[in-house]
């Protein structure tokens, strides 16, 4: 499914499927979450990860989940400002589930430690926001079928 | 009149270059133990998700290997174990020299600066610099350099329990309750790493160091507890990835050390599927 244009689709999913996701996504760990998105989440899905440099003529370096917990605390408001999805690894907290149900929105998980597998679906990468962050700098992302797991539909259920 | 023993002496350059070089080995390459105990778990899972994650992760060892790219993004906080023989003229810093090789390695490899400053100053030092540097002498004519590269999500998922010496039979239950808790959230299959004596640093200094050792301890009765554990661990159906099945764990190692007549610490110390090291002797 191709995000953000196929949002629509999100509401279908069920926590298990296996999902293979195209579009754009934001990256943002644990710096952005605490300074502040210098863009607008709305109907976006961002990527907790912080890529390793990236190789002269390589798209990025190795780029796999972080642990989504640590940015629990940030995700209910990022929710009501409109964010779609998120991806990351690792259960989340009763009041992120919460929220995740009541703005319909989900959470995907990627094989934590698989950074050198998911290099291989993003076909661009670009900094768009806080380079003086390095790897926890804001990477706009053109992925292409990269599989995924719903860790956490709609409906609040999960998969831990 | 008796002879003095000419010394080995360990030159600089050398040292520095094979520190750069662990850091890359390490982290460019999954420990074969490791790979051949994913290639079996996949064997023993029945259901598809849990095989899919595991072909995932042997194909991300693959690619990682054959392309020179880092297993995991996150690679880590580097630790490196020195055992220095007695028996050796060392005629430079060997710490601010540990240092050099880390800086050279991170850089040379296009390997993660993951390092901040201070706790409280959380800005990144920019070269994964200082490593953590342990020391020990023994009576050998050699260097043994023991590299860990660990990333903090099996990281922060450790802790220290500083039990009663009566609490003894309990240590089986208290891990695979703690390992329940913990192991979504450190990239399973895990490897458990446990201290357990000495005092509270010393019980987490055998943890850390107990996820490199690739055999069942050499003691009968502490293997034996490794096995339970493993198998108990392997119960909880936490499974590859934290999405379910047989492999929640792919070995569990303790580390003894002597204690005091009224303590009984003990140190787990969680590694992720990718438990990176490398080690050298010089």
């Amino acid at each position: 499914m191709k995000i953000p244009e196929e949002r629509g689709l999100l509401y279908d999913l069920k926590a298990g499927d296996r999902v293979f996701l195209s579009g754009t996504i934001y990256t943002a760990r644990d710096k952005v979450h605490k300074r502040g998105f210098p863009f607008d989440v709305k109907d976006q899905v961002i990527y907790y990860t912080g890529p390793t440099p990236t190789r002269p003529g390589e798209i990025i370096g190795s780029c796999g989940p972080t642990t989504s917990s640590r940015m629990d605390e940030w995700t209910p408001f990022l929710l009501s400002q409109g964010l779609a999805g998120m991806i990351g690894k690792g259960p989340r907290s009763k009041e992120v589930i919460e929220a995740i149900k009541l703005y319909r929105v989900v959470y995907f998980v990627a094989v934590g430690g698989a950074g050198a597998y998911y290099k291989n679906f993003v076909k661009k990468a670009e900094v768009v926001a806080y380079p003086e962050f390095g790897c926890e700098a804001v990477y706009k992302l053109e992925i292409e079928d990269f599989p995924l797991y719903v860790g956490i539909d709609s409906n609040g259920k999960s998969i831990f | 009149m008796q002879q003095k023993r000419k010394l080995k002496k360990i030159e600089k350059e050398k040292f520095v270059d094979t520190v750069v070089l662990l850091c890359k080995e390490a982290n460019y390459n999954l420990p074969l133990s490791i790979v051949k105990a994913l290639i079996r778990a996949r064997e023993n899972e029945t259901d598809e998700r849990p095989r899919e994650v595991l072909s995932i992760l042997i194909e991300n060892a693959r690619i990682a290997h054959d392309k020179k790219i880092p297993i995991c993004q996150d690679t880590g906080v580097v630790s490196v174990f020195l055992e220095i023989g007695r028996e050796l003229i060392i005629d430079f810093d060997i710490y601010s020299a540990v240092q050099e090789g880390v800086k050279k390695g991170y850089k040379e490899g296009c390997l993660r600066a993951s390092i901040v400053f201070s706790p409280f100053n959380r800005t990144n030092t920019g070269d994964n610099t200082p490593a953590i540097v342990y020391t020990e002498f023994v009576n050998e004519d050699n260097i043994k350099i023991l590299l860990i590269a660990k990333g903090a999500g099996s990281e922060n998922q450790g802790g220290v329990f500083m039990l009663k010496p009566h609490e003894q039979e309990k240590i089986p239950d208290i891990v695979v309750d703690y390992i329940k808790d913990k192991a979504p959230y450190a990239c399973p299959p895990i490897i458990v790493g446990i201290g357990i004596g000495g005092d509270m640093e010393r019980s987490c200094f055998l943890s850390k160091k107990a996820l490199t050792r690739e055999f069942l301890n050499p003691d009968k009765e502490i293997a034996e507890l490794e096995n339970s554990l493993l198998s108990r661990i392997n119960r909880l159906g936490i499974g590859p990835g934290g999405l379910s099945g047989k492999t929640t764990a792919l070995a569990v190692r303790i580390e003894t050390h002597p204690c005091h007549i009224g303590s009984l610490p003990m140190a787990i110390n969680i590694g992720c599927y990718a438990t990176r090291y490398k080690k050298a002797i010089l």
